[in-house]
């Protein structure tokens, strides 16, 4: 047991290894959050009216609603008023090519193991990195262009491609649906949109790599993804964050929108920091998340793995409204220290025929509460819908929590829906036989840990599941209770 | 609970309640929480599916407090079930009738709550728990007292027996307290009937003390009118070393809701919770059971399963609760449910709140039909699909049946089961 508590000291005393911060000049909302503000950012982002008008009536719908209470997390009352709402690099004029970035700029992603340049010319990928809240480089450009994929900043969508983001905007996740997304849409400062044209596979995965940088900045991101008929699309989101003492909030909104046979798949890999191993600071991270199988034989494919952030709060969910349509939900999340996590995933079975499936592996260790929030829902004309969900987690330590409030609500009779959940800990049994084959306690964990969580891994990107399962490593080696 | 009902209900039940000085803290601290938080509204979690308060005020224009009414041992022996033996409890409106019970007392003490004035009155089923648990406490008529005495084991079943009547809209509120004192045995049956077929209101509370080492077996079958309204609040402490066994069978009635606590409040116990409802017409029925295990070493079981048709709705709410001390918890909770028609519904939630690491628990939920391919090969062999389609459904149902602790009572139910089966159900 010593031997234990020693290692989970060592693990738990670890700094954050992307807690840094470079001074960097940024252009900034004054503190507070109130009309002006609002047409402030918006001026400052040389909007439409339209969108001012949207974002607006945000903010009076926002006015009227109060901030949600159900969740299984607690934390100090965030005071929205005390947070500065758009912060943007200062040399941020629209830089034509890799060359005219700030190279204080491309210095962090380097460290953050990101570097444009090789990734542009290694991975395939093209990259949207968002630094606090402009998009300041996008690569790619030109392949995905050639084949109509239109990948850029949210700004700029509103200004090359108003129709789409008008038509779609909102369309998924209203102004009205939460407290946060409510906020987020009056006050959303920047993020990705993507639209793939009829037909058209994406040859490459897409991907954006957001960062908060400036203290005190609570970041709002939009992300629009439009998935027209036929079409398929890959899409990575991966965060990380310096290290702070004050709590920042991130309240993101994305919305995919998929067409008749169209598929999108979309991954996250989490990694805001969580705290110092007392709970003190970390990231809150209020996140709406939901995407429509609005055509026929549609499939949208959310995957996460959470390890990251004090609070989470966040719900990938899937409306599937067309015939055939597939909703898919794999996470993996996992707690240590002080956090709290409340995530799951809600499916809403509305067409005939549709399916969908639920992974959810949870992991607790140290003092963290771990939750699984998931909703089922099977509408009376989706005759014939099918459901699986499991929902397991792993505890580590006496000192942790795991909970299951899965809501299963049928309204057909034809309707075939399975949930199961179980609660376990790592064998003595199974860590004796690894022992015995001479792997150490520590190498044995990770070893048991990967394996449960393997079927999520497996629905990662090849790159993303390196890096992921380096996350997990790194979060729970040696914190075996 | 923010919101404060007004209701009619609330008002006239709780101005026509005699005071009783011997419950008067009781009745107090318990009519102060109902007047600050009323009865449950739709928009409470606890209540989400189940809008018992408005079905209410929907189904019954006038509530009266229950009135004991003119009943003879004709009417009492048609309604207890064939083959039978053993002292029964006939509770007339929710009033003890002493005239049509027979009580021998035998291997146990009877007596009524207001004349033995019980300690232990009001202190496992929990007020501020839920809203009809406090509203039995504030109003409460009548109500029985059972002690079993310590190393006694009570051969005969105890039948309680609810003859409930409307009366236009009459709200009866029995009240049950049993203490099981160290290494005794005793089985339970209980039977609710409705004399008539107009509404009322029947609001129940059943606590029982489950001493060390000591076995309960309580076993419950609700086949009231189309229109009764019923609410039932059982709540147990389950000490060291002892088994609880609740086996709950719902077939009709308008709007049935099931509270079912068990305490696990000391290690090498064990708690087991089975439930059916078979379900037609309008019929609502809620399941919400709860299981607290505190301590180490303690093991529940529960199994709940459904059968809904036309446009029944079934609702089932399982939580289990494993707290920081209770390592070495095994836990598993089942729930199983069929639907056969377009227009019922089933909304499920298994809960699981897990504080400690080295425990079994698991849960399972599933929602679906009968299997086409069992059907066809019944069918290839020369039964018919009412047929068919019932012997499936007995052996569905069958698996929750088996652990009623009474043979007779087994009997009966498993006859009224199969009767609603074979019939166009």
């Amino acid at each position: 047991m010593s031997k234990d508590n020693k290692i989970l000291e060592e693990l738990t005393s670890k700094d954050y290894e992307h807690g840094w911060s470079v001074d960097l000049e940024t252009d900034d909302a004054p503190i507070g959050l109130n009309e002006g503000i609002i047409r402030w950012i918006s001026a400052k982002k040389e909007e439409p009216g339209w969108l001012l008008e949207w974002r607006l009536k945000a903010f009076n719908n926002w006015l009227t609603m109060t901030e949600p209470v159900w969740a299984n997390v607690h934390y100090p009352k965030i005071n929205l008023q005390g947070l500065r709402y758009y912060s943007a690099p200062k040399n941020s004029n629209k830089p034509k090519s890799l060359d005219e970035i700030d190279p204080e700029l491309l210095q962090i992603y380097e460290r953050l193991g990101i570097n444009l340049n090789e990734q542009k010319r290694l991975q395939g990928i093209a990259v949207d990195v968002v630094l606090d809240s402009v998009s300041v480089g996008t690569t790619f450009k030109e392949t995905l262009s050639k084949l109509g994929i239109v990948f850029c900043s949210f700004s700029e969508a509103v200004h090359k491609h108003p129709e789409l983001v008008k038509k779609y905007l909102g369309s998924v996740v209203p102004m009205t649906d939460n407290y946060y997304a409510a906020l987020n849409s009056a006050v959303f400062s920047d993020g990705s949109f993507c639209y793939i044209p009829t037909g058209v596979r994406c040859p490459m995965e897409l991907s954006t790599y957001f960062r908060i940088n400036a203290a005190n900045t609570g970041q709002f991101e939009r992300t629009l993804i439009i998935a027209d008929e036929g079409s398929y699309v890959s899409y990575l989101e991966g965060c990380t964050a310096p290290q702070r003492d004050e709590n920042q909030l991130h309240a993101a909104v994305v919305e995919i929108y998929a067409g008749k046979n169209a598929e999108v798949k979309y991954s996250t890999v989490q990694n805001w920091y969580p705290g110092d191993k007392s709970g003190k600071g970390g990231i809150y991270n209020f996140v709406t998340k939901r995407g429509i199988c609005a055509g026929d034989h549609s499939k949208i494919s959310w995957t996460q793995v959470e390890t990251g952030s004090a609070v989470t709060w966040k719900y990938p969910s899937c409306i599937l409204k067309g015939d055939y349509s597939i909703g898919e939900f794999y996470s993996v999340a996992v707690t240590n220290n002080y956090q709290q996590a409340d995530t799951g995933t809600k499916m809403i079975h509305i067409g005939k025929n549709t399916r969908s499936r639920i992974v959810s592996k949870g992991i607790s260790a140290g003092k963290s509460q771990n939750s699984y929030r998931g909703q089922v829902q099977v509408m009376k004309r989706a005759t014939n819908a099918r459901n699986f969900s499991q929902c397991d987690s792993l505890l580590m330590g006496d000192r942790c929590g795991a909970h299951t409030f899965p809501y299963i609500d049928i309204q057909n009779s034809t309707a075939k829906v399975e949930h199961e959940a179980t609660t376990s800990k790592i064998g003595a049994d199974q860590l004796f036989y690894c022992n015995q084959r001479g792997i150490s306690t520590e190498d044995a964990v990770a070893l048991i840990v990967n394996g449960y969580a393997k079927e999520v891994l497996n629905q990662l990107p090849m790159e993303f599941a390196v890096e992921a399962q380096k996350l997990l490593a790194l979060t729970l080696e040696g914190s075996v209770g | 609970m923010t919101t404060t009902i007004k209701n009619n209900l609330l008002d006239s039940i709780l101005s026509q309640v005699v005071s009783n000085p011997s419950f008067s803290e009781l009745r107090a601290t318990s009519r102060l929480l109902l007047e600050k938080n009323g009865l449950p509204a739709i928009k409470e979690e606890e209540y989400k599916f189940t809008g018992i308060t408005k079905k209410l005020e929907n189904s019954i224009s006038d509530f009266s407090l229950a009135k004991k009414s003119d009943l003879n041992s004709k009417t009492v022996q048609s309604h207890v079930f064939e083959g039978f033996e053993g002292d029964i409890l006939v509770f007339n409106n929710g009033f003890y009738d002493k005239e049509l019970s027979s009580v021998s007392q035998n291997g146990y003490i009877f007596s009524l709550i207001t004349d033995a004035k019980p300690e232990l009155l009001g202190k496992i089923a929990a007020k501020e728990k839920d809203p009809f648990v406090a509203l039995n406490n504030a109003s409460f008529q009548d109500g029985v007292y059972l002690k079993i005495p310590k190393n006694q084991k009570v051969e005969n079943p105890i039948l309680f027996l609810f003859l409930n009547q409307s009366n236009g809209g009459q709200v009866i509120q029995p009240r049950i307290l049993i203490e099981v004192e160290e290494n005794a045995e005793v089985t339970f049956l209980e039977d609710n009937i409705s004399l008539d077929d107009k509404a009322y209101f029947s609001n129940t509370v059943t606590e029982i003390k489950v001493g060390q080492n000591s076995q309960v077996h309580y076993n419950r079958l609700q086949n009231e009118s189309k229109n009764a309204i019923s609410v039932n609040n059982t709540e147990t402490d389950i000490h060291r070393d002892a088994v609880f066994t609740s086996v709950v069978v719902s077939l009709s009635g308008d709007m049935v809701r099931n509270n079912l606590s068990l305490n696990l409040l000391d290690s090498g116990c064990e708690g087991n919770m089975y439930g059916l409802y078979l379900l037609n017409g309008k019929t609502h029925v809620d399941n919400h059971t709860n299981v607290d295990h505190t301590k180490p070493h303690a093991q529940s079981n529960e199994l709940y399963k459904g059968v809904l048709a036309d446009s029944s709705r079934g609702v089932f709410n399982g939580k289990i609760f494993v707290r920081q001390d209770a390592q070495k918890t095994n836990a598993f909770q089942q729930n199983n449910n069929i639907l056969l028609s377009e227009d019922a519904i089933v909304n499920t939630k298994p809960q699981l709140e897990i504080w400690a690491d080295d425990v079994k628990c698991s849960h399972g939920c599933t929602t679906g039909q009968l299997d086409e391919e069992a059907l066809f090969y019944l069918r290839a062999r020369g039964l018919g699909k009412e047929q068919a389609r019932g012997m499936l459904l007995y052996a569905f149902t069958g698996e929750v049946m088996d652990h009623i602790s009474d043979e007779a009572f087994q009997n009966h139910v498993v006859n009224i089961v199969q009767t609603r089966l074979g019939s166009n159900f």
